[in-house]
């Protein structure tokens, strides 16, 4: 039913919402939480207020190839008011909301916004601070007018007003804005998006109508998306992932965007809207993970018994019997179907009855044996009788399973009606992973880029595994160059980097093959693509062996425990780390251990949080040196850092990837202590607060050895 | 430059209108201790006053004579041009005099919606029946001050926790409610009893964000005891001083601030 749900070939944003409005005009597609309630928008309506905040726009002088810049959370109004820039023939920019006013400064700069489209006081203080900077700024807009009231107005305005003045005027503007989005052709620019920098000053990448609309084509097809779906926009508006989902897509397939509260309401908003496609970094779902495991540790001997077996045993059979078999037909369901319903839920009924009937007797046997410790001997097991198949107990065992632990976790996770969600972004742990896998959540991988539109491969459906990131999408072509980077060429490749033809150039070649940077290689056999680490990343140890610090740290950070990790070692003899502690999972440990703790630095400095890790980093070790390539890349000392490591520091990107040569020039000092053969070192960290303030934290850390194993090396020189 | 008339403009740029509040000569005792000696002062419509001094002063007891919880032993209380004499605590309220407390007072077994709820008693006008039948007038009564509260809500930034019941709430929080639910008995006059003690840098700034905001955005007049000195000469119109129950101060932050016997109070001075 989707493929030919996608209608004619519109040429643009504008366009495919005008037939949205055709084709699902009283569907809902945009709704918002507010004052406690969900607020819904149709199609229609949203069209009228978009053409409304367009017809505003015209009125405030906005040209042709106009920069608006918008920056806040996601709301409607933010989505609408870069539908409506497209109408007007200008250009959607948005800014990352966290980001501080220098930063933001750059961009506004960088795009030469003349309008900028405030989601709160806080953005507006932002843009105000450094307007003394950057003149061309002539008007900006808000959508939360609280606090506004004292500002200087005759260059600033509430959006509802501007939207207000649109209806108002709508007979002087209406032939003007029909005329603008008659000429917005598949070349026309349709965002502009910047990258976060990991390196250097932030990128603006230029993506037309053809790249978004025909990347949300592919996509929307190859996972029979449609317009029942349900997402929830809570990822940053700045990141290309949520401008293809929450447009895109949401424009082509038609389905309905959901905003959040607030970001803090975001986990009960996400289990009231119980999203049908959901994307998230594997941090949320390491974050949901964590959570839930914390509680598991709570919760009665019973409660935790259960979720332990029925884990357990998902792990196995939750591929089979759990995934989704979405897109089942809309038709109502047969009396057959009914019946065979029926059916299985008679039989699933009868056969938990029988294993919990058969299990109180055998408890109760061993009960009678050892009273004092039942609990030792006690194992659960299958029926004695035994009157099923295997396969049809797995199925059964499953179902109960389903009934008793995964539907209700699911459910308290928002994740209940989820037929396809995707991670991306970075490497997800492979405990994690199978995890929300085996619940029955279809949870696949993709890998991509801004410069791709997202998508360059992604996991078909039965095709999913922890450590690839899939085949290539659909009309994207991937070659691995000779140093093993990976390249792709596709419709969603990017037009240019705003005012940086060298960049473009040195990005895309002629032929519109794009390097990503990245190092990797096909699977023989599967064609699945393998990710390692950044290309530039990559490099030599002192001795010639591969150091892909990416590989180990992910490792690292598979552990609820370990945050983040840096791994060093480029051109020397040996890899070290730095570790984050994650204070969620150790203060929670800390807390069952009887560990007193009084701040994080204390916590992270504690013996016995030592000693946790350095076990980690011993596993870590001998799973490394499994892998003759990179068996050079075990961690032969590493220290807890005293402080997270942050994006207002610079630490970090505001996608929360580490950036490594900040990093260590930063702790140059820590770095010299773990390649010397200190047992501790006393060092000052500057700090800057959120509101731009800075202090210092000033620490005395200790440095440990990890074990290294020795198998690898021992294999290789053999090998030699 | 504040002291004439109606409808002055404070350096801020908010507008301060008429006196809504008058003390005048205001003593309070309890028995043999006089925790109040004779001070008067004013609190106009729109403004935020601040009542300052070191620990003992007084600042409390002058706060529950604002509010009318205390009967002051000497003086008049003048509340909208009328002569206020000994009240019951809901005459209070319908007042229109709403507080939140030092230590906070809220209901810990109740979920902030439900405590938040409880401001807006006065204002509700369904009988004890129709409301346990939960019939008629209640039901939409109900409907009408869950929106009103949920605009608090909206604006205090606390959906989050909606839900949760008080008891589980760090302290900032809890304050933060406290705040909402004086909020939603629309206050003429919203009394503060040291908002910030015990906060950290982040949560006072939030405060402070919030108590300005309120009187932005509603236009009520806030009473605030406070001790944090860089929050009351940020946050304040105008400043009463108090030190042993007298009042030693009184005007605008910058004034105060540069007020010798102010200084003295605070630094100590030495006894001869």
């Amino acid at each position: 039913m989707t493929d030919q749900d996608q209608g004619p070939a519109a040429q643009s944003i504008p366009a495919l919402l005008a037939l949205n409005v055709e084709r699902y005009g009283n569907r809902p597609a945009y709704r918002e939480k507010e004052f406690g309630i969900w607020q819904v928008w149709t199609w229609a309506e949203a069209a009228t207020e978009i053409r409304a905040m367009a017809m505003g726009f015209l009125s405030l002088g906005v040209e042709r190839g106009d920069h608006i810049a918008i920056i806040g959370r996601n709301r409607p109004a933010h989505y609408w008011a870069m539908v409506a820039a497209q109408m007007c023939g200008a250009v959607p920019v948005p800014l990352y909301q966290d980001a501080v006013a220098e930063e933001m400064a750059y961009v506004l700069d960088h795009c030469g916004a003349r309008f900028v489209v405030c989601g709160d006081q806080e953005q507006v203080d932002k843009v105000v601070e450094v307007e003394d900077r950057i003149h061309h700024i002539q008007h900006v807009m808000y959508t939360d007018k609280r606090g506004m009231r004292k500002y200087d107005h005759s260059r600033m305005n509430h959006l509802a007003d501007i939207v207000a003045e649109g209806k108002a005027g709508h007979f002087r503007y209406e032939g003007e804005l029909d005329k603008r989005i008659a000429e917005l052709t598949t070349d026309s620019t349709c965002v502009m998006l910047y990258t976060s920098g990991t390196t250097g000053k932030p990128k603006g990448v230029v993506l037309s109508n053809r790249n978004i609309i025909e990347t949300a084509r592919a996509s929307v097809a190859f996972d029979h998306l449609g317009c029942d779906e349900d997402v929830l926009a809570y990822l940053p508006m700045a990141w290309v992932g949520d401008f293809i989902f929450s447009i895109g897509q949401a424009m082509v397939a038609g389905f309905c965007v959901n905003c959040p509260e607030s970001p803090a309401t975001m986990m009960t908003d996400l289990r009231e809207i119980g999203p049908t496609y959901f994307f998230a970094p594997p941090r949320i779902f390491e974050t949901m993970l964590t959570n839930v495991m914390i509680r598991m540790e709570d919760a009665g001997d019973l409660k935790h018994g259960m979720f332990k077996h029925f884990m357990e045993f998902a792990k196995t059979t939750g591929e089979t019997y759990g995934m989704p078999r979405y897109r089942v037909k809309r038709s109502k369901p047969t009396l057959r179907r009914r019946w065979r319903w029926a059916w299985r839920y008679a039989m699933g009924i009868g056969f938990s009855v029988e294993t919990m009937v058969e299990n109180a007797v055998r408890l109760a046997i061993v009960r009678l044996r050892h009273p004092m410790e039942h609990r030792k001997h006690f194992h659960a097991r299958g029926p004695l009788l035994n009157l099923y198949p295997q396969p049809l107990r797995d199925y059964f065992d499953y179902r109960t399973g389903e009934v008793t632990i995964f539907s209700p976790l699911k459910n308290t996770l928002g994740l209940s009606r989820v037929r396809v969600a995707y991670t991306a972004g970075e490497a997800i742990g492979p405990e994690i992973f199978e995890f929300y896998r085996s619940m029955g959540i279809n949870l696949k991988q993709l890998y991509g880029q801004t410069e791709a539109s997202v998508f360059i491969t992604q996991q078909p459906d039965g095709q999913v595994r922890a450590d690839t990131v899939g085949v290539p999408s659909p009309g994207v072509e991937v070659k691995i160059g000779e140093n093993g980077e990976v390249f792709y060429r596709s419709p969603g490749t990017f037009v240019e980097y705003f005012k940086n033809p060298e960049s473009t150039a040195s990005t895309k070649d002629a032929e519109g093959w794009v390097a990503t940077g990245d190092a990797g290689f096909f699977e023989p056999g599967t064609g699945h693509l393998r990710i390692i680490d950044r290309a530039k990343d990559v490099g030599k140890m002192a001795d010639g062996r591969l150091f892909a610090p990416k590989y180990v740290e992910n490792k690292l950070k598979f552990y609820p425990s370990i945050l983040e990790a840096v791994v060093f070692g480029g051109g020397r003899d040996r890899c070290t780390a730095f570790i984050n502690i994650d204070l969620t999972a150790v203060g929670n440990w800390a807390e069952r251990n009887n560990i007193a703790y009084a701040s994080y630095q204390e916590l992270a400095g504690h013996p016995q949080v030592y000693q946790m890790i350095r076990e980690h980093i011993d596993a870590v070790n001998r799973s490394v040196a499994q892998d003759p390539m990179l068996s050079g890349c075990q961690i032969h000392r590493f220290l807890i850092l005293h402080k997270e490591l942050d994006a207002d520091d610079g630490e970090m990107t505001r996608t929360r990837k580490v950036r490594r040569n900040v990093i260590a020039e930063k702790y140059a000092d820590l770095i010299a202590a773990l390649y010397d053969g200190r047992s501790s070192i006393y060092t000052e960290t500057e700090v800057t607060y959120e509101d731009g303030r800075k202090g210092a934290i000033k620490a005395t850390l200790r440095i440990e050895d990890a074990i290294v194993a020795p198998e690898a090396r021992i294999h290789k020189e053999a090998a030699e | 430059m504040k002291d004439t008339g109606a409808g002055i403009t404070t350096a801020e740029g908010g507008s301060v209108g008429p006196v809504l509040m008058e003390l005048r000569n205001i003593t309070l005792r309890f028995g043999g201790v006089v925790a109040i000696k004779d001070i008067s002062f004013d609190i106009r419509e729109g403004e935020i006053r601040a009542i300052i001094g070191p620990n003992g002063a007084g600042k409390s007891s002058m706060l529950n004579v604002i509010s009318g919880f205390y009967v002051p032993t000497e003086g008049e209380v003048w509340f909208r041009g009328e002569k206020r004499g000994p009240m019951k605590p809901y005459q209070v309220a319908r007042l229109g005099i709403a507080r939140t407390f030092q230590n906070i007072a809220l209901f810990d077994g109740m979920s902030v919606l439900d405590n938040i709820m409880t401001g807006r008693l006065t204002l509700m006008h369904s009988g004890l029946l129709s409301q346990a039948m939960w019939w008629g007038k209640a039901a939409a009564e109900e409907d009408e001050h869950r929106e009103k509260v949920e605009k608090i809500i909206d604006f205090l930034e606390i959906q989050n926790i909606r839900k949760t019941p008080v008891g589980r709430l760090p302290y900032g929080l809890k304050k933060r409610v406290e705040l909402a639910r004086a909020l939603a008995a629309e206050p003429k006059i919203l009394l503060l009893d040291e908002p910030m003690a015990g906060m950290n840098v982040e949560e006072k700034e939030d405060m402070c964000r919030f108590i300005l905001d309120v009187n932005d955005e509603f236009g009520t007049t806030t009473v605030l005891i406070e001790h944090d000195m860089g929050v009351v000469m940020d946050l304040s119109d105008r400043v009463v001083v108090m030190d042993y129950g007298r009042k030693i101060g009184d005007g605008p932050p910058d004034e105060v601030r540069n007020n010798q016997d102010v200084i003295d109070a605070y630094l100590g001075v030495a006894h001869a």
